[in-house]
């Protein structure tokens, strides 16, 4: 189950038609699975329109996997069920909470990173991949404030996760910049670190900036904007570092037609198409010398 | 608890939080509280459009914020959040000068859910005209499920379809309409069902035999049993679920 090394798209309602008509050239389609956890109808109908010429990439964003209680069963088996019937080429969830005492944020929200709360997502991975049947990638979060009882670096505690389940990781790039620059780290540095063996999907996406109350930057994590130049060239960066990766561009809020969307996206594979050609130029290299 | 100031109107924060210079920021976690904020109006301005037109975007994200302050999602699936809606439209008295408000709205949540809804075939003519004349009045048709009936004093059917092109046409008659919402193929389809006609489909919905709902009608002069029951099969009320007829039933 892998994603292929191309770029893909957030699937919306409104674009279902227009991709049926013109079939454009991407590798896969993301949907929030919660959007089809309806019982029929038209989400349904569409999905199973776009699966038949496209792999697509199931994202949970509601699961809460770094929450404290016990996982939704009844979620893991909303989840197992969509899996079976669409067979996507990727699941991924995301480090980060959302329900609380059965009550649901709609947000993802931060934990602090500690043995305790590590061996707790820990936990919480190895039964959704138990419970789905499959093997699932974990996503980097973007955050707004630390936890002062943090005492583990974000890029290791993710790395633990998937040592001890077996997980992959998706690399929000976006993520990484909205992170670095609030918490004011280096992003580069961040990727330069991260475990780039263990990623099976790239994300992208724009964010909103604003400022904290000392009069900093912060930005956030909005999906309402084409990529910014400087995620763009963080996302070039991770490909002269790791190779071409499936790259999602994310455009969530604020969607504009399908056109503008895909615009976005061939600039992805135009990207991917020089990483693919670095990599296998350096391949041709390494096995003449 | 982190949670708990999640939803709090004050720009207070829980302890424990920091910044990479240690510092408290309140702003920072106002992304928080503004992200759970916005998402869940924003999941009832998708389930609630012609509510949030009547009443103008300022007011309704008021509205849909005193909602969200009495009644949080305790599910994931937020397809079906905000049932409760209508009813708390109803009891919000800065909407009490629009009467009919909470009415468009259990409209909405009825289409919310109908478009959602299980996938089911269509009882067709043949399959009726199968059943044994004599066993008609006992035998029951099963309701599609993304058949619903929204009944109320004011014309919500009309209301609701003049908004759906611009200009807005005014409502010519202002009288009590019952809408019958089906799903023929995948978009679900709205029609205001005759007066005399309302009682009937709305036995035969809650799942009374044919002979009972046709009694429901019996009050009303102009009510034609043949023809108030092709029209429901017709739009679509019922799914292809062979009629179930008892066959000792001789009441």
């Amino acid at each position: 189950m892998a994603l292929p090394v191309a770029a893909g798209l957030g699937l919306k309602p409104d674009h279902v038609d227009t991709i049926l008509k013109t079939r454009p050239a991407l590798g896969f389609f993301e949907v929030h699975a919660e959007n089809y956890m309806g019982e029929g109808g038209l989400p349904h109908r569409q999905l199973a329109a776009i699966a038949e010429p496209y792999p697509l990439s199931l994202h949970g964003v509601g699961l809460s996997i770094g929450g404290e209680g016990d996982l939704d069963r009844d979620h893991l088996k909303r989840l197992r069920h969509l899996i079976e019937r669409y067979r996507p080429a990727s699941f991924s969830e995301h480090l980060a909470w959302s329900t609380h005492d059965s009550e649901f944020f709609n947000d993802l929200l931060p934990l602090p990173y500690t043995p305790e709360t590590l061996d707790r997502v820990a936990r919480h991975v190895a039964e959704t991949q138990e419970a789905v049947g499959t093997r699932m990638l974990l996503e980097n979060p973007s955050t707004y404030l630390i936890f002062a009882e943090s005492t583990i670096e974000e890029i290791d505690f993710l790395a633990a996760i998937s040592d001890r389940t077996g997980c992959g990781l998706l690399l929000d790039v976006n993520n990484v910049m909205v992170s670095a620059v609030n918490h004011r780290l280096d992003p580069f540095a961040y990727i330069d670190r991260f475990p780039m063996e263990k990623v099976g999907e790239i994300h992208l996406a724009g964010y909103d900036e604003t400022e904290d109350e000392a009069g900093e930057r912060l930005l956030i994590d909005a999906h309402a904007s084409p990529v910014l130049p400087d995620v763009f060239a963080l996302y070039s960066h991770m490909l002269d570092r790791a190779g071409p990766l499936p790259t999602l561009v994310e455009w969530d809020n604020d969607v504009p037609e399908f056109p503008a969307l895909y615009a976005e996206a061939k600039k992805v594979e135009a990207a991917l198409a020089r990483a693919r050609l670095a990599s296998s130029e350096a391949a041709i290299s390494r096995s003449a010398a | 608890m982190f949670s708990t100031y999640l939803l709090a109107r004050e720009a207070v924060m829980p302890e424990g939080l920091s910044t990479r210079c240690g510092r408290l920021d309140a702003r920072r976690f106002a992304v928080y509280r503004n992200n759970v904020g916005v998402g869940l109006t924003r999941a009832l301005e998708r389930r609630y459009p012609l509510v949030m037109r009547l009443v103008g975007e300022d007011f309704f994200r008021g509205m849909a914020r005193a909602y969200v302050d009495v009644e949080r999602p305790t599910s994931p699936v937020l397809l079906t959040y905000g049932s409760g809606f209508p009813a708390f439209v109803a009891g919000f008295e800065p909407a009490r000068s629009v009467p009919y408000l909470s009415d468009i709205a259990r409209l909405e949540d009825a289409m919310a859910s109908a478009f959602h809804s299980r996938d089911a075939g269509l009882l067709t003519m043949d399959a009726l005209a199968a059943v044994p004349p004599e066993r008609l009045g006992t035998a029951r048709l099963t309701p599609h499920p993304a058949a619903r009936l929204v009944s109320s004093a004011f014309p919500i059917g009309t209301i609701f379809a003049n908004h759906q092109a611009e200009p807005v046409r005014p409502v010519e008659h202002w009288v009590a309409e019952a809408v019958l919402i089906t799903r023929p193929d995948i978009r679900c389809e709205l029609t205001v069902l005759p007066a005399w006609d309302v009682a009937f489909a709305a036995a035969l919905l809650n799942g009374a035999p044919l002979g009972e709902a046709a009694m429901a009608a019996a009050d009303e002069p102009t009510f034609d049993f043949g023809r108030a029951l092709t029209a429901l099969i017709r739009l679509g009320a019922f799914s292809d679920d062979a009629p179930i007829i008892k066959e000792n039933d001789d009441a």
